[in-house]
């Protein structure tokens, strides 16, 4: 019964979605009022129904309903409760009923923030968001229903993939949704000011913060499956140019540039049509790693069951929404304004580079990961291309990037020039060379490309630290101590600095545990120990314990320095019982300085266990630089522009006023 | 106007690829030793330790290679096949016992038929890497001077034997 | 001390260290590796090469058979005294260009190790023309300056 509620539950959302689509597109061209105020109240309607849909499916999987096909695929009466719910997202048909229930999320919280916006604009804003949950309903009821019914039932699950029972694997879709549909609304916004033709400023200040929310929440769901896949595969690889992680990657590239390049719209109305189509392809690319990863296209361990019948659907939708919007694009773009003037040397160029190698970047992982696709599809033959080929192609486009991070910041906008810049910028980047040729020293080894690195992260640091005493410095006529001037400081600048300062921390990370990591891989028994960088590992025995749903060995090893015993580690090689494939379960112990990473091999006929010890030195610095990142697009978000609200309705710019007759 | 509609054209193109890609499998590793030689072997057979076989045993003849192994679930449902075609006579076909233990190959050939004319042990799995084994079953179709012309990967099915591997073979019989 | 006390000490002495020597190595847990210069140099080239069981991952981390079976291949031929070059000429041979995590630098692959930097170049050029263009374009083209908000810089 629930079940079927729930199928009827996503063709009702699918026809508000329709309405929702439809009627205040159309009432904003005709100035229909009545059509256009349709646009809120089914914007909330839809949410209410898919939310209802997916407390369906979710009910289903903790009732252990195995009469409905998806559940008997992803679950098993022996799961957890947690994971129970979380493999309500573990395969294809459930992950895309979380997909439009995020994009209903964003729809509603634009739906209740934007009482101050025209609208007319909003009608065409949540049309927009209502056509695309509209896209994905129907494909979800005509190729992937997560409803559909096993008969007779299965007598038990096939479980979750073992992999996907961890928390982290819980959070990582969620967040990473939140992300990759939050960009539909810089998308919306984008193609409702192109249909009415008011690109500008204060259109730029109204999609700054949905942008920047987007774009914390893709950085979180990376990070957070960055810092999974480490845990849990296993061998202590935290990033791996996996066609699916370049899905997610890509639109965070775009989606960084699209946050700058609204900073200069919002503020020189400038770039107004840089950042109109990085809008689009920010969103644009979202879609493609849906199909990427659905269609069997590309061979990836992330891949859901792939069905060419369902990639064709999700393709068709792809050229039908995109090419729309490019077509759209290049219909309206020749007449949008060209903002402000600016001079060869200043901020807005120096954005405007930044943004150039962010689209580059993107595009070198876009073609990389399409390349074998590319040649197989010319009957050229089949190659892979992997780790090798992205690490070096990202790094060296990059590196100009941090480079220039220590510049832009600085620079004035309109006109600035080299000298007076290389004087402020001098000390700091002497600072940074020294400060990396110190650390590499300090760490053992001085290798060549680590320390340019790592002055790179220096030097982002040391030049932020420029600006900050710049900043604070006593200027004439202005009073009030360092705390004043402190106070005085925008939370969208201090937000930019912590935001930089997240990356200078995770490229320092990257720097120090992939060169100087180590490993060593040892067969042991009761009794044995063996050291690395230092530290003593010691096992102390092995036993069989038993999980809810496995069965494992796990070893006991405990790890001292100095005599010192700072840690017992317990890794694990789990047999999951339904699947019955090994998994083995890493024991890490971590601190700010380094990871203790410990795994299990293979069980030697004589009873000793090859054992994988690793020293990461720094590599939590990676996602403690996400996690500041994160909290400088907060700080960003929370800036008083976005919340004041006279300012808002005071600024309506010219092109609104007359919008209703458009 | 045009240089603003590059961006679509720049996504149409990509979308062309993409919709040519829905036809292909990307897991699907294609042989470079297609009109190549068949790597040079010499391995004990699997009924008679003592006897061994060369690849030089089998040149002016067409043959079939089979690469099979006891632990393998996909080969028996290419097996009946196998041995059906066996008796029919249409060309040799030389099983590769791959990665198994002597004992249970032979005890599954017992057990489901044995098509093949001899038997190739291959414990270690290297004339398998050879011959760039990478899942079992594996097929190959070798003519008279020795030359690869043919694999097909996982299990032969009677559409790939009826319309790929036999008319092959028949190709390469009629050529001197 | 009389001679057969002293050789019965120096006897229970010898015992002693040699069994707290044994005991020492007893507690040391020996390197998987027979060799392992050898085996980083195993590692370093396996980790370029494709696992083609599970097809996402390298040789160095794969678990499968065939894995474990290459990177033996691979071990035996370093200590044959080939050189990386011939190893991985090896693995393509049998295997295809599929097997290499690095594309080779052929004419079907010419765009994809050019192609980042063409693209830097494309669009340094680019953007290059529209800041020219910018630059010869009249006051009027443009919205009014306005003050910047940022600092007095």
């Amino acid at each position: 019964m629930i079940p079927e509620l729930g199928q009827v539950l996503l063709l009702l959302a699918l026809a508000v979605a329709l309405i929702q689509g439809v009627l205040p597109l159309a009432g904003a061209q005709r100035g229909r009022a009545d059509w256009m105020a349709l646009a809120r109240p089914s914007a909330y309607l839809q949410c209410l129904l898919v939310l209802a849909a997916f407390a369906c499916l979710t009910s289903a999987f903790v009732r252990h309903d195995f009469s409905v096909l998806y559940v008997a695929s992803n679950s098993n009466s022996l799961l957890p409760l947690p994971y129970r719910i979380a493999a309500v997202w573990g395969g294809h048909e459930g992950s895309l009923l979380l997909w439009v229930l995020m994009l209903n999320v964003w729809t509603v919280a634009v739906a209740r923030f934007s009482r101050s916006l025209p609208n007319v604009f909003v009608a065409r804003i949540l049309a927009v968001l209502g056509l695309v949950a509209a896209g994905f309903l129907l494909f979800m009821l005509v190729t992937s229903n997560p409803f559909d019914r096993l008969l007779p039932a299965a007598a038990d699950g096939r479980d979750l993939n073992p992999l996907l029972q961890d928390p982290g694997m819980v959070a990582h879709p969620p967040m990473l949704y939140m992300g990759y549909v939050g960009f539909s609304v810089a998308y919306a916004f984008a193609i409702a000011a192109l249909i009415g033709g008011n690109l500008d400023a204060t259109w730029a200040r109204w999609t700054r913060p949905w942008t920047t929310a987007a774009w914390i929440f893709l950085t979180f769901g990376i990070g957070l499956g960055s810092w999974w896949a480490y845990n849990e595969l296993g061998w202590g690889g935290w990033w791996f140019w996996d066609p699916v992680e370049n899905a997610s990657f890509m639109p965070w590239l775009v989606g960084t540039a699209l946050i700058h390049s609204l900073a200069v719209t919002e503020k020189r109305g400038s770039f107004k049509v840089w950042t109109v189509l990085l809008a689009i392809m920010a969103f644009s690319l979202s879609l493609l790693g849906t199909f990427l990863v659905r269609s069997g296209v590309l061979s990836s361990v992330h891949a859901f069951a792939t069905d060419p019948r369902r990639g064709l659907f999700i393709l068709i939708f792809l050229v039908l929404v995109i090419g729309a919007s490019l077509l759209l694009f290049s219909w309206r773009a020749p007449s949008v304004g060209l903002g402000q003037r600016f001079g060869l040397l200043s901020k807005e160029t120096s954005l405007l580079v930044n943004n150039m190698l962010l689209a580059v970047a993107c595009g070198a992982v876009l073609l990389g990961t399409l390349y074998p696709l590319f040649l197989d599809a010319m009957g050229m033959g089949k190659i892979s291309v992997g780790p090798p080929y992205f690490d070096t192609v990202f790094t060296l486009i990059m590196a100009p990037l941090l480079m220039l991070m220590g510049i832009g910041p600085l620079m004035r906008w309109k006109e600035d020039e080299l000298s007076g810049l290389a004087r402020r910028l001098r000390w700091a980047l002497v600072l940074a060379i020294g400060a990396a040729l110190l650390t590499s020293w300090a760490a053992g080894r001085i290798a060549p490309a680590t320390t340019g690195a790592l002055a790179l992260a220096y030097w982002i640091i040391a030049s932020m630290g420029v600006d900050l005493l710049e900043r604070l410095r006593p200027r004439g006529g202005m009073s009030g101590g360092v705390v004043g001037r402190m106070r005085l400081l925008p939370r969208a600048m201090v937000g930019m600095w912590i935001a930089h300062l997240g990356v200078a921390l995770f490229a320092f990370g990257v720097a120090m545990v992939k060169t100087y990591e180590t490993e060593r891989d040892v067969k042991m028994t009761a009794d044995a120990s063996t050291e690395v960088a230092g530290y003593r590992f010691r096992m102390v025995s092995v036993s069989d314990v038993q999980g809810p749903n496995y069965v494992a060995a796990q070893a006991l090893i405990e790890v001292s320095r100095d005599g010192q015993l700072l840690a017992t580690l317990r890794p694990e090689k789990r047999i999951y019982k339904v699947q019955s494939n090994p998994m083995t379960e890493a024991a890490v112990d971590s601190n700010l300085l380094r990871d203790l990473y410990i795994s299990m091999g293979e069980r030697l006929d004589n009873g000793d266990w090859i054992v994988r010890v690793q020293h990461k030195p720094f590599i939590n610095w990676i996602w403690l630089g996400c996690l500041v990142m994160m909290g400088g697009g907060l700080l960003a978000t929370s800036d008083r522009r976005y919340r004041s609200r006279q300012t808002r309705s005071a600024e309506l710019p010219a092109g609104m006023a007359g919008e209703g007759t458009r | 106007m045009n240089r603003f509609l590059l961006p679509l054209g720049a996504f149409l193109l990509l979308a062309l690829f993409l919709a040519l890609g829905l036809r292909l499998n990307p897991r699907e590793v294609p042989s470079p030793l297609i009109d190549k030689p068949a790597p040079a072997f010499q391995a004990s057979t699997l009924a008679r330790p003592e006897a061994t076989i060369k690849r030089e045993d089998l040149l002016g003849k067409v043959w079939v290679l089979n690469v099979w192994a006891s632990w393998c679930a996909a080969c028996r449902d290419e097996h009946a096949l196998l041995v059906d075609f066996s008796r029919r006579g249409v060309a040799p076909i030389y099983g590769l016992n791959y990665k198994d233990k002597r004992e249970d190959g032979l005890g599954w050939l017992g057990r489901f038929g044995n098509p093949y004319t001899d038997t190739l042990f291959d414990p270690e799995g290297r004339i398998g890497i050879d011959y760039g084994v990478y899942g079992v079953p594996e097929t190959f179709v070798i003519d008279k001077a020795g030359l690869i012309r043919y694999k097909h990967i996982g299990p032969v099915t009677p559409e790939v034997l009826r319309d790929k591997i036999e008319p092959l073979l028949r190709k390469l019989d009629a050529n001197a | 001390m009389p001679m057969l006390e002293r050789g019965i000490l120096h006897a229970l002495l010898a015992l002693l260290l040699g069994l707290s020597l044994a005991a020492a190595r007893a507690t040391e847990a020996p390197v998987v590796a027979a060799n392992p210069e050898i085996e980083a140099r195993m590692m370093v080239l396996a980790a370029e090469l494709r696992c083609l069981v599970c097809q996402n991952q390298t040789i160095a981390d794969s678990h499968a058979g065939l894995a474990e079976d290459l990177r033996q291949q691979i071990r035996e031929m370093l200590a044959k005294g080939m050189s990386e070059r011939q190893i991985l000429d090896y693995m393509t041979e049998r295997y295809g260009d599929f097997v290499l995590y690095r594309p080779p630098f052929k004419a079907s692959t010419l765009l994809l190790w050019v192609g980042p930097g063409l693209l830097l170049l494309l669009a340094l050029g680019t953007l290059w023309r529209v800041l020219r263009r910018r630059q010869a374009m009249a006051p009027e083209a443009f919205d009014p300056d306005t003050p910047d908000e940022d600092a007095a810089r």
